[in-house]
């Protein structure tokens, strides 16, 4: 087994942070992976991605040109990897930050107003959190649990009083990304 | 004239090992470094000393002391005397460079070692040109004066200004101890020796950077007898850089030597 | 042993201190700032020396002299710093001094960028600074990998009295993998016959210097240190191989470039294509001998980098002219993709290969053709 992900949006949407949260999940379920982020002189406001590989074995390659799986957090990042996805790869789309629905018909588009949600749970820095949630849905190989154990095994301890949202974040992610497929499914029937 | 255990006027110091300097008739990095060997002896430190030669006319240093030695690339004494005295606290660490090596090339270092407060002594040497290499202009040249690159004279419109590295690295807080002294007459060198154990003396308690600036001669590159070089650090030197204290700390004015 | 995340700077840094560290000297640069951060609050908790210097020619000779001192001592830097530190790898190299050295290396050369890249084998593997020496150079391909290289490093460096360098692609400094971080060693200073670490009453006086100024002097010193590398060419060669069992083509690609190839090679052999990968972990020495045993009953290499084909030479002396090399790279900070190394391995598999052709020369041509 290998996955691959990339998480993309703008710096301080937590890009970086999620896709940690998925490595030590992964890491945590005894798998090999890697976590490869776009390192640049942008600490704030500019275009964040990382990569994160996960496998049964040792891992080759750091990188990957057209990933199975991806979350957008905003525009650019939809346009990219709308694109660069693999055909019958899943891509979870921040609705909030978009202006449009998904242009291929090969891949699985799941929107899911990521800021809306979070900021009803209480806290627009879970948007994150959200993302990872919906992305679980087609990532069979972790479980919520997986990554709720890894938010509080590894989240700094000046945060740990948000466990409880972080988790509710997840959820309401990954139920909003099932009803979006469903939705997804009944609009090409 | 013989020399009896009556009169003995002169011995090697412990300090010294057996060897012949290699310096030219009549310069005074013998005296400069006599006067380190017999501070270190008298203050009992040679066991635990290590020294860090130049580049420049006193690259072979490290043949003439009686201690551990290292030998710096160009300019980076400073440097490398920092690894040693971190990573050996209780040990007596110095530096010993001309003025080619220490204000022109390991400007950023000597500078660096004062700022930060390191606890070694540096005994510079100033004797206004590149000796080694066969006598150019230095950052310490004085103005109108003929070296083999300024061979019209310093011309301070195109080759700058002399740098008065004692005067700059007093500014620094971390410099604890910083004087100039000359080496031209007897008496000088009485003071000299006095300032370089104040130096030592500063290490030693912990007190911060210290440097003792000695104006040198260099009547082989100067084109000079011995005598006229004596003569033209009085005359000329001292007047461009003058002879004095420009740091001494507070914890460094409480110490009795 | 629980596995933990770690970024591989970070790591290195951890597992230096580990390893028995006693001093750092540092200047910041991308991609390797993140080992002087961590080393400046980890290094005066535990007691031990840490410096950030005025500039990388600081940094090394605060190296230079805390070697001398007898020390286990290292920095770090990126190519650009590197650079500014052959001055003084040269002299360590000429005082004959233990010192360890890790470069995180990125696109160049001038300033360049701040992306992955493996543009300073050269640099690292054929000398660098001035005069005749050989460092030992080790290339991590992972985190894990890069960690147990650095305890390795400072062991080289004193069995050999040489610089132990590791050049690692920024890749590998950025990224987070888990791993076994090793136990946490004593410090233990040796009383090493040559540190001038003080006469402490107890011997002679002991000179450390690079300066040999009649030549049959220096003469002998070079041949001691040529003696020194044959030692390690024997004794210290390191790789990792996959599928060479039954290989009818190989790939060579060191660090990034390797494990890149490992997905491009485990692809190809999805398509029955018989291709096995040779990672060299010591690229001075360098694996000549494997290499010399595969070109008696292989069809081909393929030489991968990340750069413009520095390795590509030394690999081509292993070979001898004996067998077809190929070149596939991607300089200028450009992590190629697996598929681009498959393709390669396709071209490789099923073309007419010359052993007249020159590998880059090829390859250039049809990089031009593609843009």
């Amino acid at each position: 087994m290998q996955k691959e992900i990339i998480i993309a949006g703008f710096g301080g949407q937590g890009v970086l942070f999620g896709g940690q949260v998925v490595a030590y999940a992964a890491m945590d379920a005894g798998k090999e992976v890697t976590w490869f982020p776009s390192y640049g002189p942008e600490m704030r406001g500019g275009t964040a991605n990382c990569t994160v590989v996960i496998a049964d074995d040792e891992i080759g390659s750091p990188l990957v040109k057209n990933p199975p799986l991806a979350i957008a957090l905003n525009l650019p990042s939809f346009d990219k990897y709308e694109g660069l996805l693999q055909k019958g790869g899943t891509l979870v789309v921040n609705q909030s930050m978009v202006d449009r629905g998904a242009k291929r018909d090969d891949i699985n588009v799941l929107l899911v107003p990521c800021n809306e949600i979070a900021e009803e749970i209480g806290d627009k820095r879970l948007t994150n959190m959200v993302a990872v949630g919906a992305l679980l849905t087609a990532l069979p190989e972790l479980s919520i649990q997986d990554v709720e154990r890894a938010l509080a095994a590894h989240l700094p301890e000046r945060h740990k009083n948000l466990l409880p949202k972080n988790y509710e974040a997840l959820k309401s992610g990954f139920e909003a990304a099932k009803r979006s497929n469903q939705q997804a499914v009944f609009s090409k029937q | 004239m013989v020399t009896t255990a009556n009169n003995l006027v002169y011995e090697r110091p412990e300090g010294f090992t057996d060897t012949p300097t290699h310096y030219c008739p009549g310069c005074t990095h013998g005296v400069a470094h006599r006067l380190v060997a017999e501070v270190l002896e008298e203050m009992g430190v040679l066991e635990k000393t290590i020294g860090v030669a130049p580049v420049g006319c006193a690259v072979f240093a490290y043949n003439y002391f009686d201690t551990d030695f290292v030998e710096a690339p160009h300019g980076r004494a400073p440097a490398m005397a920092t690894g040693i005295k971190r990573v050996l606290p209780d040990r007596v660490v110095f530096t010993y460079q001309g003025d080619g090596d220490l204000a022109s090339i390991g400007m950023g270092e000597i500078t660096h070692a004062a700022a930060r407060g390191e606890n070694i002594t540096v005994i510079f040497i100033n004797n206004a040109n590149y000796g080694m290499t066969g006598g150019q202009m230095a950052p310490t040249t004085l103005p109108g004066m003929k070296t083999t690159s300024s061979p019209n004279g310093r011309d301070v419109e195109t080759q700058g200004y002399p740098i008065r590295m004692s005067e700059m690295l007093a500014t620094l807080d971390g410099a604890g101890y910083v004087v100039r002294r000359s080496l031209h007459d007897p008496k000088n060198i009485r003071l000299a020796k006095k300032a370089i154990r104040l130096a030592f003396e500063t290490q030693l308690r912990g007190l911060g950077f210290s440097l003792v600036e000695l104006l040198s001669t260099c009547p082989t590159n100067w084109g000079m007898t011995p005598v006229e070089s004596l003569k033209f650090v009085e005359d000329k030197m001292v007047s461009y850089f003058p002879l004095g204290d420009y740091k001494i700390s507070q914890g460094v004015a409480q110490l009795k030597v | 042993m629980t596995r933990e995340m770690w970024e591989g700077n970070q790591a290195i840094a951890e597992a230096a201190v580990r390893a028995g560290l006693e001093a750092y000297f540092g200047y910041p640069i991308t991609p390797q700032t993140e080992v002087l951060e961590y080393l400046s609050r980890r290094m005066p908790e535990l007691g031990r020396t840490f410096v950030q210097a005025e500039s990388e020619l600081g940094a090394i000779n605060m190296v230079y002299g805390a070697a001398c001192a007898g020390v286990r001592v290292m920095s770090t830097s990126s190519s650009p710093g590197v650079s500014l530190m052959m001055e003084g790898l040269s002299y360590i190299a000429g005082t004959e001094i233990p010192a360890v050295l890790v470069n995180v290396m990125r696109g160049g050369p001038g300033l360049g960028n701040i992306a992955p890249s493996q543009s300073d084998y050269n640099q690292a593997v054929h000398g660098g600074g001035h005069g005749d020496y050989y460092p030992i150079v080790l290339a991590p391909a992972s985190v894990q990998e890069a960690v147990d290289l650095m305890a390795l490093s400072f062991d080289l460096a004193e069995k050999y009295r040489s610089i132990c360098m590791m050049i690692m692609d920024g890749s590998i400094g950025q990224m987070m993998e888990p791993i076994n971080m090793p136990e946490m060693r004593p410090v233990q200073r040796k009383d090493w016959d040559w540190a001038t670490n003080g006469r402490m009453g107890k011997r002679e006086r002991h000179v450390l210097t690079s300066i040999y100024l009649d030549p049959y002097e220096e003469e002998k010193t070079n041949l001691r240190l040529l003696e020194r590398l044959q030692q390690v060419q024997a004794n210290e060669v390191r790789y990792k191989e996959y599928f060479l069992d039954d290989a009818e083509f190989v790939v060579i690609g060191f660090g990034t470039a390797g494990r890149v190839s490992l997905s491009a090679v485990r692809a190809a052999r999805e398509q029955g294509i018989k291709v096995g990968l040779l990672r060299p972990v010591t690229v001075s020495p360098f694996p000549h001998k494997v290499v010399d045993e595969l070109v008696k009953r292989i069809q081909g290499f393929l030489v991968v980098e990340m750069n413009t084909g520095q390795m590509l030479e030394d690999v081509r002396l292993s070979v001898k002219g004996r067998a077809p090399v190929e070149f596939y790279g991607r300089p200028g900070g450009v992590v190629p993709f697996p598929d681009e190394v498959l393709a390669e391995i396709k071209r490789v598999a099923s073309s007419r290969l010359s052993l007249e052709a020159n590998p880059r020369d090829a390859w250039f041509e049809r990089m031009m053709a593609m843009k």
